[in-house]
C-alpha cells in the first residue's frame, strides 16, 4: 500500500473573477495526505480548502499541478471514475428516492446484485445507527440524521478516501459535538482516510490527527493537532487556532533555540524560537504567549515575570481571563483555572499583580 | 403522569377569515357570472331540441348526444362525430409528446445556463406571445405554403446540389396544424419545466456524479425524475388548450381538418345548432377533464410527493 492517500503536488486552481481579474483560489499547494488518516484542511473562509477538496472529488479541475490517490495521477478524471466520495455541505439527498435508494445509488451504479445493494445497504445504515430506515424520505429525517444518510450513502462504497466538506456546519452546537465523536469513531472503524473540510479550529483540533492551515490559497502550517497549537510558524497560525497574546519585540541575542528579546516598554523576555529558525540581534519579531500558559499565581523559576495592573476580569465558569496591563501599555490575557472551591478571583480590577511566563511558552514569530 | 394539553387552535381567528372571504369575493363572482352560470346554461341546453330560427325548445332527450356517437339512428353507427373526437385527442396527444420533446432541452439548457443569462433567454421564449395570436397562425401560411419560406429554401439548397425538387406540399395538411401548435404552444411547457429543472440543486447533479453516475445515468435517475413536475404541470397547460383551439385548425388545415373545436364554432355560428354544440361542449369538457384526471393520478402532481 502506497503510504500517501492523496497527494497535492504544486497544484493551483485559478479563474476568472467577476470583472476580469484572474482570482487565485489555490496557490501552488503541496500536501501529503497519509492513508487511514483524519486530516483536516482549516481555514477561513476563501482560504482554499473547498477547491481542494472539489479538485480532489474531480469537480474541479486544477489550474496546474497533479493529484494523486494512491499514487494514481487523477489528471482530467471525471468525479464518477474517481475512487473517492463527498459528504457534501448540505447533505444533497435525492428528495425523490428514499433512504435505501440514496444508500443504495453508489453500489447501483457499479452494477452491484441488487441483494446485495440491500444488505450493504442496511449495514451501512445500521453503522450510522439509523436501522431501519430505508424506506422513509430525506425530508422526513432531521438534519443530524439527514447528515448521518449522507455518511452511510458515501462509506457504503468502500471509497478509498473520504471528503468532508463542512459536513457538521448546519448542525446545531450540542448536536455537532456529538457528531463530531461519531465520525472519528466511524473513522477509526473502517480505516478509511478522511479529508475533512472545516472553518472551525476547534473542529479541527478535535478531530484530526492532521491539520493543514490555510490562507488565502496557501497551506501555512501543516502537523498534528497539538503541534499546530503549541507551535504555531506563524502570526496567522498562533492567531487562528485558539487565543493568544501578541506581543512585539526586538532580539537581542540568540543561543540555540532560546531568544533574548526586548520588549515594548524595555521589558526582557526570555522566549523559544522554532528548530532552525534563524534570528538576528535588533530584527523585529513577534511573541505569542497563550493565555492558559500564563499565569498571576507566582510558581517558582518563571523565566519571565512582568509587573501589571488588572485592566479586566471575565469569569467564564471553568476559568476567569483577567487582562492586565504591562509597562509600555502591552496588554496579557491571562486564564486561570478555577479550581479553589468557592472560584474566588485571584485579583479584582486595579489590583497590582505578576504575571508569570516560561521560556517554552513565548514563542517567537518570525511572520 | 399525563399531563392535560389545552387543545390546540386549528380555526383561524374570525378576522382573518372575514379578511380571506372579502379577498375571494370579486373572483368568486366574476366567476360565477361569468363560467358556472353560462356552463349550466350550457349544459341544460345540451339536452334541449332545436327549434326554427335558432329558437331553443325545452323538450329534454338525450338526442343530442347520441347524435353525437353517432347511433341516433336505430341500426346504423355514424362515426364522424366520434372520428372527430379521437382526431382532436390524437392530435393533442402528439402535439403534447412533441412540446415535451423540443421543449425539453432548451428549457435544460436555460435553467443550466448563468444565472443573469437566464432571464434573457426566458425573455426570447415568451417574445412570439407579443404578437396576435390569430397573426402568428397565418404567418405560418407563408412559411408553408408552396412558394412559402419553407419551399423555397429548400428549393435553393436542392438547386446548389443540381438535385431535382419538387415543394412539399405542407399547406393547408394536418402536419402544418401540428407544427404551429407545438411552435403556439412551446412556451407554456417551458416556463414550468424550467421552474423545475432550476430548482434541482447543483450538489445532487455532483452527488450523483459523486456515487459514480454519468451524464446519462445522472439525467434519468435524477435529473428527469425531479423535473417531471415541471413536465406535469406543462402537459395540462398544453393539452387542455390545444384540445379545444379551432383558429390553427381553420387557418392551417384549410377547412379539411376538422376539430371538436371546429365542429362546436360552426354548431354555434354556421350551422346555428346551439343544443347539438352545447353537447359537443359538455363532452370536450369531458373528455378532456378525464384525461387530465386520469394523467395527474398516474403521474401525480408531483410537487406534492416531493414535499418543498
Amino acid at each position: 500500500m502506497p503510504e500517501f492517500a492523496v497527494e497535492l503536488r504544486n497544484v493551483s486552481k485559478r479563474f476568472p473573477g467577476p470583472s476580469g481579474e484572474i482570482v487565485t483560489a489555490v496557490n501552488d499547494v503541496t500536501m501529503q495526505i497519509r492513508d487511514g488518516e483524519f486530516f483536516s484542511m482549516l481555514g477561513p473562509s476563501g482560504c482554499g480548502k473547498t477547491t481542494s477538496l472539489r479538485m480532489i472529488a474531480g469537480f474541479e479541475l486544477p489550474t496546474a499541478g497533479e493529484i494523486y490517490i494512491h499514487d494514481r495521477p487523477m489528471g482530467h478524471t471525471p468525479p464518477y471514475k474517481r475512487p473517492v466520495n463527498t459528504v457534501f455541505q448540505n447533505y444533497a439527498l435525492f428528495p425523490h428516492m428514499t433512504i435505501g435508494q440514496n444508500v443504495g445509488f453508489g453500489l447501483e451504479m457499479q452494477g452491484v446484485d441488487p441483494k446485495e445493494i440491500k444488505r450493504r445497504s442496511s449495514e451501512a445504515l445500521e453503522m450510522v445507527r439509523l436501522a431501519g430506515y430505508e424506506k422513509r424520505m430525506a425530508r422526513q429525517l432531521s438534519g443530524g440524521q439527514q447528515q448521518r444518510v449522507a455518511l452511510a450513502r458515501a462509506l457504503v462504497n468502500h471509497p478509498e478516501v473520504l471528503l468532508l466538506d463542512e459536513p457538521l456546519g448546519a448542525l446545531d452546537l450540542k448536536l455537532r459535538k456529538e457528531m463530531q465523536l461519531e465520525l472519528k469513531r466511524l473513522q477509526r472503524e473502517v480505516g478509511i482516510t478522511f479529508v475533512f473540510v472545516t472553518h472551525d479550529q476547534e473542529e479541527a483540533l478535535t478531530m484530526s490527527d492532521r491539520v493543514a492551515v490555510m490562507s488565502a490559497g496557501n497551506v501555512l502550517q501543516m502537523g498534528a493537532a497539538s503541534e499546530i497549537y503549541e507551535k504555531p510558524n506563524c502570526r496567522f497560525v498562533a492567531d487562528f487556532i485558539g487565543e493568544t497574546n501578541f506581543l512585539d519585540g526586538v532580539v537581542k541575542a540568540q543561543t540555540g533555540r532560546d531568544v533574548d528579546l526586548e520588549l515594548a516598554g524595555g521589558l526582557p523576555c526570555r522566549a523559544t524560537a522554532d528548530e532552525g529558525s534563524q534570528v538576528v540581534p535588533g530584527q523585529k519579531v513577534t511573541v505569542t504567549m497563550r493565555p492558559e500558559k500564563l499565569g498571576i499565581r507566582p510558581w517558582q523559576g518563571a523565566d519571565n515575570i512582568y509587573d501589571g495592573r488588572v485592566e479586566e476580569v471575565v469569569y467564564i465558569g471553568t476559568d476567569t481571563h483577567y487582562t492586565v496591563v504591562l509597562a509600555g501599555d502591552q496588554r496579557l490575557r491571562v486564564r486561570e483555572q478555577n479550581d479553589d472551591p468557592y472560584s474566588r478571583p485571584l485579583a479584582g480590577i486595579g489590583d497590582a499583580v505578576k504575571v508569570y511566563c516560561d521560556e517554552v511558552s513565548a514563542r517567537v514569530l518570525t511572520e | 403522569m399525563a399531563i392535560e394539553q389545552p387543545a390546540l387552535r386549528v380555526d383561524a381567528p374570525p378576522r382573518t377569515r372575514w379578511q380571506g372571504i372579502l379577498l375571494a369575493l370579486p373572483v368568486t363572482l366574476l366567476m360565477t357570472v361569468l363560467l358556472v352560470v353560462p356552463l349550466l346554461i350550457i349544459g341544460v341546453n345540451s339536452f334541449a331540441q332545436r327549434g326554427p330560427d335558432n329558437a331553443i325548445i325545452y323538450n329534454f332527450s338525450l338526442n343530442n348526444y347520441l347524435r353525437l356517437l353517432g347511433i341516433a339512428e336505430p341500426g346504423t353507427w355514424d362515426t364522424l362525430y366520434i372520428g372527430i373526437l379521437i382526431r382532436s385527442l390524437w392530435l393533442a396527444f402528439q402535439s403534447t409528446v412533441l412540446v415535451i420533446l423540443v421543449g425539453y432541452p432548451l428549457a435544460y439548457f436555460i435553467a443550466r445556463a448563468p444565472r443573469r443569462q437566464r432571464n434573457f433567454w426566458l425573455f426570447l421564449v415568451l417574445v412570439p406571445l407579443w404578437t396576435n395570436f390569430v397573426i402568428r397562425v397565418y404567418a405560418w401560411i407563408m412559411i408553408l405554403r408552396n412558394q412559402g419560406v419553407l419551399n423555397s429554401l429548400l428549393g435553393w439548397f436542392a438547386g446548389l446540389f443540381g438535385l431535382p425538387f419538387t415543394p412539399l406540399d405542407l399547406y393547408p395538411s394536418d402536419l402544418a396544424v401540428l407544427i404551429c401548435m407545438v411552435y403556439e404552444f412551446l412556451p407554456f411547457m417551458i416556463l414550468p419545466m424550467f421552474t423545475s429543472l432550476e430548482k434541482i440543486d447543483d450538489s445532487l447533479y455532483e452527488a450523483a456524479a459523486d456515487l459514480g453516475a454519468n451524464a446519462w445515468h445522472t439525467f434519468w435517475r435524477v435529473t428527469f425524475p425531479l423535473s417531471l413536475p415541471g413536465i406535469v404541470a406543462g402537459t395540462i397547460l398544453v393539452f387542455i388548450p390545444v384540445m379545444g383551439t379551432f383558429i390553427v385548425s381553420d387557418i392551417l388545415g384549410g377547412r379539411q381538418v376538422i376539430l371538436v373545436g371546429n365542429l362546436i364554432q360552426r354548431q354555434f355560428l354556421d350551422a346555428r345548432d346551439p343544443v347539438f354544440g352545447s353537447a359537443a361542449t359538455i363532452v370536450l369538457m369531458v373528455l378532456t377533464l378525464a384525461v387530465t384526471l386520469y394523467y395527474t393520478r398516474k403521474f401525480g402532481f408531483a410537487e406534492e410527493a416531493f414535499g418543498r
